[in-house]
């Protein structure tokens, strides 16, 4: 595949993709990475700073402790597997989805595709995160519920790319063609439409994730996204803002890290954009 | 022998790559005289547009010129200041370009493109400027100039938008116009048609024009002077009617052999077909691998520009002795 | 023609701004009874049925709904649960702050992002222009209110130059602005630089100069417009986000804006407050996008032709 070759050259995607495999090591290797266990509480060992020794243990505090005594550290990386998993399921939901409607709209147009293009201006019309809570109010809260809202922020972007090509396709008659010969509805779409969507696709994944990283930070933040006791790096924030003044590092180190991880997945996104405008077919 | 408008010798462009610089023009030489309408021919790639917006200097980004000389009316035009070229670029030398509508901002009028030359060059005022604009246009042959002033370049056909581009060349009343190509993206009867424009401006105001194009039967007509040029050199530099009676230098025989026999002005499509021109020898004669009479010498090294006869200058090996029977310098 | 153009965007928007408000709605009343939230524990169910049948809870869901849309038309969005007060009042009081919140920042973010795209694009490859495509990728890979956390960390705690929370004049204002700003501020300076650079190589910049206008003329007048039409479309998408962002930005801040309000409704199950708020935001919104697409036509004259 030449295009994995190519993505390996381009410096800005290849950066973009270490800075990604490095997180998602972290994350896969974090029970044996973390010194501590994520949800060790220790009164006695509150709000410590980086670089702190353990009293008992023979390792240290890399990034401190946070407001029970639990190490930054340790969550962080226990942190990035859920924020990572939370991020890559909304992905993989918003992708199905938004290309289901796409699709559906693109080959069958009438009011299926009048219909949609309205509702995604309703969607679009309503502030993305005010849906969100509105949603998670309404459904309770719980990583499901998440992933779900997470999903519902991006799929908008998938139907559009999909519904696009599928159109310049039919212009270009493959769909008359392949009806003569018998072909069906699903077939066309899975032999001639998905392989030339795989690249855009790949492309709005790859904001589409840092995207919803971005937004489980915030719905966290908030309160209302996942539960406030697991780690992950949005509930980690919203611990950390209430003692910026003291223990400044609870709540700057998931920024970081939400902030590196993000970038890693962008650099890739453009990296691969870059590559799709410059070898795509004209 | 009035002094020539332009005087190059020696011009040589090199573009910045990710390999390196890359010389794509190599030793260009040639003069204009006052009044003269001389036409650059040769394929693309053959660096012919990159000579003329060197003039100007007008080259992209990347791009660097050196030149022994390089004189417009005793100047260095490669040496001039960006204040002194402002004072030069369309008032002295203007350029028309080959695409008229990529050539003009799309979201200004083009009544305003044409009256900022004239209120630059000029300083007139609002109101002469807009007098001057419509009989500019009028000029080039657009009807109705007054309403089409305010409209847009997209809004007029190929033909029309490429008279308002000469409009606009000729707003700065410079001494010599460049038109590179400014026919080829246009039909047959609408080319006829600028050609003659130009030609009978060049009568009424004795303009110096200098034509780039590929089109030979083109030059046939309104040149006096032809330069043929390939891969960035300058192959023969000749009188028009020398050179169609009796080219000496190969490409240019084959160039009008075909043109004989095709009667279609293009450059023939076995010569085009061959390797893209844009990689030329660093070293030796660009044509070789083309020329039916190279022999060696081509290979290893560039023959310069002599003349054979008077006003002819050829540069290939194989035509160092002056024919038989003629004159030489 | 013109007109038709408007007549319909403006049928388009008000579809969408009745399609948001029944989603609303429907959420709205999915969403728990908010007689519960408004009793005491020890109310009898005779109370709450009586409370129900006086707010117009029992009646079908789409009657509420025409009875709302009718009373919406004429100001009453009804009366806040939680609150006790009229819901357009409680918009009222405190939308201005967040305009202004929004309006400061969005300015900022277009014309620094602006100024520093065009000045990106013009020293290409040099340090500043490194510099500043730095500045915009970072300030889009942090979560805006992170980015805002640090900012009070570093101004108002340990430099003590800015007040950390609250409202009421120019300092108060800058923090919570530039926090809202950035993520916009980034993406338009990478936009315009892209566009600036696109327009800088293209024929129609090398025919101005070939007429010999100078370099500041070329700029101004030629490149200049070119360079802002794709970064008006994007500009309306960006008021969008930022609106989005407010909530966030309003929260960390303590800023007396419509979003904390409705962040605290949502939270509370005050769907009327909640609903109102919703109607006003996305009434912005399709005015935005509506007044982005105008301004769009009457820009670039090659749009109108269609």
């Amino acid at each position: 595949m030449d295009f994995w070759r190519l993505l390996f050259r381009a410096p800005q995607a290849r950066n973009g993709l270490i800075m990604l495999a490095f997180v998602v090591g972290a994350a896969l290797a974090a029970p044996w990475l973390a010194p501590f266990s994520p949800m060790h509480v220790d009164p006695g060992a509150r709000l410590l700073p980086p670089l702190t020794p353990a009293a008992e243990s023979a390792s240290t505090y890399f990034l401190g402790t946070d407001s029970v005594g639990r190490d930054v550290l340790s969550r962080l990386l226990y942190g990035a597997r859920l924020s990572l998993t939370v991020g890559m399921l909304a992905v993989l939901l918003s992708t199905a989805f938004g290309t289901m409607v796409g699709a559906l709209s693109g080959y069958f147009g009438g009011w299926i595709d009048d219909f949609s293009a309205w509702l995604i201006d309703v969607q679009l019309s309503f502030p993305f995160l005010l849906l969100a809570l509105f949603l998670l109010g309404a459904l309770g809260g719980g990583t499901a519920a998440v992933v779900l809202i997470l999903a519902l922020g991006t799929w908008v972007n998938y139907a559009r790319i999909v519904r696009a090509q599928i159109l310049s396709i039919k212009n270009q008659g493959y769909v008359e063609a392949a009806r003569v010969t018998g072909a069906g509805a699903p077939r066309v779409l899975f032999v001639h439409v998905l392989p030339n969507t795989l690249s855009p696709i790949c492309v709005v994944a790859s904001f589409s994730m840092a995207q919803a990283i971005l937004t489980e930070a915030g719905l966290s933040f908030l309160g209302v996204g996942l539960d406030p006791s697991t780690p992950s790096w949005g509930t980690m924030l919203n611990d950390g803002r209430d003692y910026l003044l003291n223990a400044w590092w609870i709540a700057a180190m998931p920024g970081l890290a939400i902030g590196f991880t993000v970038l890693g997945v962008t650099l890739l996104g453009e990296g691969l954009r870059d590559l799709l405008d410059a070898s795509g077919p004209r | 022998m009035s002094a020539p408008l332009i005087d190059i010798q020696g011009l040589s462009i090199s573009l910045r790559t990710r390999d390196g610089l890359k010389r794509v023009v190599s030793d260009v030489s040639f003069t204009v005289a006052p009044g003269e309408a001389l036409g650059i021919v040769g394929e693309s790639g053959s660096g012919k547009t990159l000579s003329m917006l060197s003039l100007l200097q007008l080259l992209p980004p990347g791009a660097v010129a050196h030149a022994h000389r390089a004189l417009y009316d005793g100047r260095d035009l490669l040496g001039q200041s960006r204040l002194q070229m402002s004072g030069i670029r369309g008032r002295e030398i203007a350029f028309v370009f080959q695409d008229s509508l990529t050539a003009l901002n799309p979201v200004i009028t083009i009544g305003r493109q044409i009256t900022e030359v004239l209120r630059l060059h000029f300083s007139l005022s609002a109101a002469d400027a807009q007098q001057r604009t419509a009989e500019l246009l009028a000029k080039v042959g657009i009807p109705d100039p007054s309403l089409r002033m305010r409209q847009y370049p997209h809004e007029f056909s190929g033909g029309m938008r490429q008279r308002v581009c000469i409009a606009m060349a000729l707003a700065g009343e410079p001494r010599i116009l460049i038109a590179d190509e400014p026919t080829t993206a246009l039909d047959v009867t609408v080319q006829a048609e600028i050609v003659n424009l130009i030609q009978q401006l060049q009568r009424d105001s004795g303009l110096t024009v200098i034509w780039v194009t590929h089109d030979l039967a083109l030059l046939a007509r309104i040149a006096d002077r032809v330069i043929v040029m390939y891969g960035g050199r300058v192959m023969e530099d000749a009188a028009a009617r020398d050179l169609f009676e009796a080219p000496r230098h190969p490409y240019a025989a084959a160039l009008l052999s075909s043109v004989r026999h095709d009667a279609a002005p293009r450059v023939p499509a076995t010569l085009a077909a061959a390797q893209a021109v844009s990689a030329p020898a660093a070293a030796g004669c660009p044509f070789t691998p083309r020329c039916p009479e190279a022999h060696d010498r081509c290979r290893s090294s560039a023959p310069p520009l002599l003349n054979v006869a008077d006003g002819t200058r050829v540069a290939c090996w194989a035509r160092d002795r002056a024919p038989p029977g003629s004159v030489a310098s | 023609m013109m007109i038709s153009f408007v007549i319909g965007k403006l049928f388009r928007a008000a579809t969408v701004l009745l399609g948001v408000s029944f989603l609303t709605f429907i959420i709205g009343h999915s969403s728990g009874d908010p007689v519960l939230l408004m009793v005491r524990g020890d109310a009898t169910p005779q109370q709450k049925e009586d409370l129900r049948h006086s707010l117009g809870l029992d009646r079908p869901v789409l009657e509420q709904y025409a009875t709302y849309v009718e009373r919406a038309v004429h100001g009453d969005l009804g009366i806040s649960y939680r609150q006790r007060v009229p819901v357009s009042r409680l918009i009222s009081l405190r939308l201005p702050y967040s305009l202004e919140l929004a309006g400061a920042a969005f300015s900022a973010a277009l014309i620094l992002g602006f100024a520093l795209g065009v000045i990106a694009a013009l020293n290409r490859g040099r340090l500043i222009d490194h510099l500043i495509t730095a500045l915009s990728i970072s300030s889009q890979v942090v979560p805006a209110f992170w980015l805002g956390l640090v900012l009070v960390l570093l101004f108002a705690v340990y430099w003590q130059v800015l007040p950390v929370f609250g409202s009421g004049g120019l300092q108060y204002l800058l923090l919570p602005a530039i926090t809202l700003a950035l993520p916009t501020l980034g993406r338009i300076a990478r936009l315009a630089r892209g566009g600036m650079l696109d327009v800088l190589g293209s024929d129609y910049i090398r025919t101005a100069r070939a007429k010999g206008l100078s370099e500041r003329s070329v700029l101004l007048h030629h490149a200049a417009k070119n360079a802002l039409l794709p970064l008006m479309t994007q500009a309306g998408l960006e008021l969008g986000d930022m609106v989005g962002s407010a909530f966030l930005v309003e929260t960390v801040f303590a800023w007396p804006g419509i979003g904390r309000m409705v962040v605290n409704a949502v939270l509370q199950r005050d769907f009327l407050v909640v609903q109102g708020c919703v109607l006003v935001i996305a009434a912005g919104f399709v005015l935005i996008n509506l007044t982005v697409d105008l301004l769009y036509a009457r820009v670039d004259p090659r749009v109108r032709a269609r």
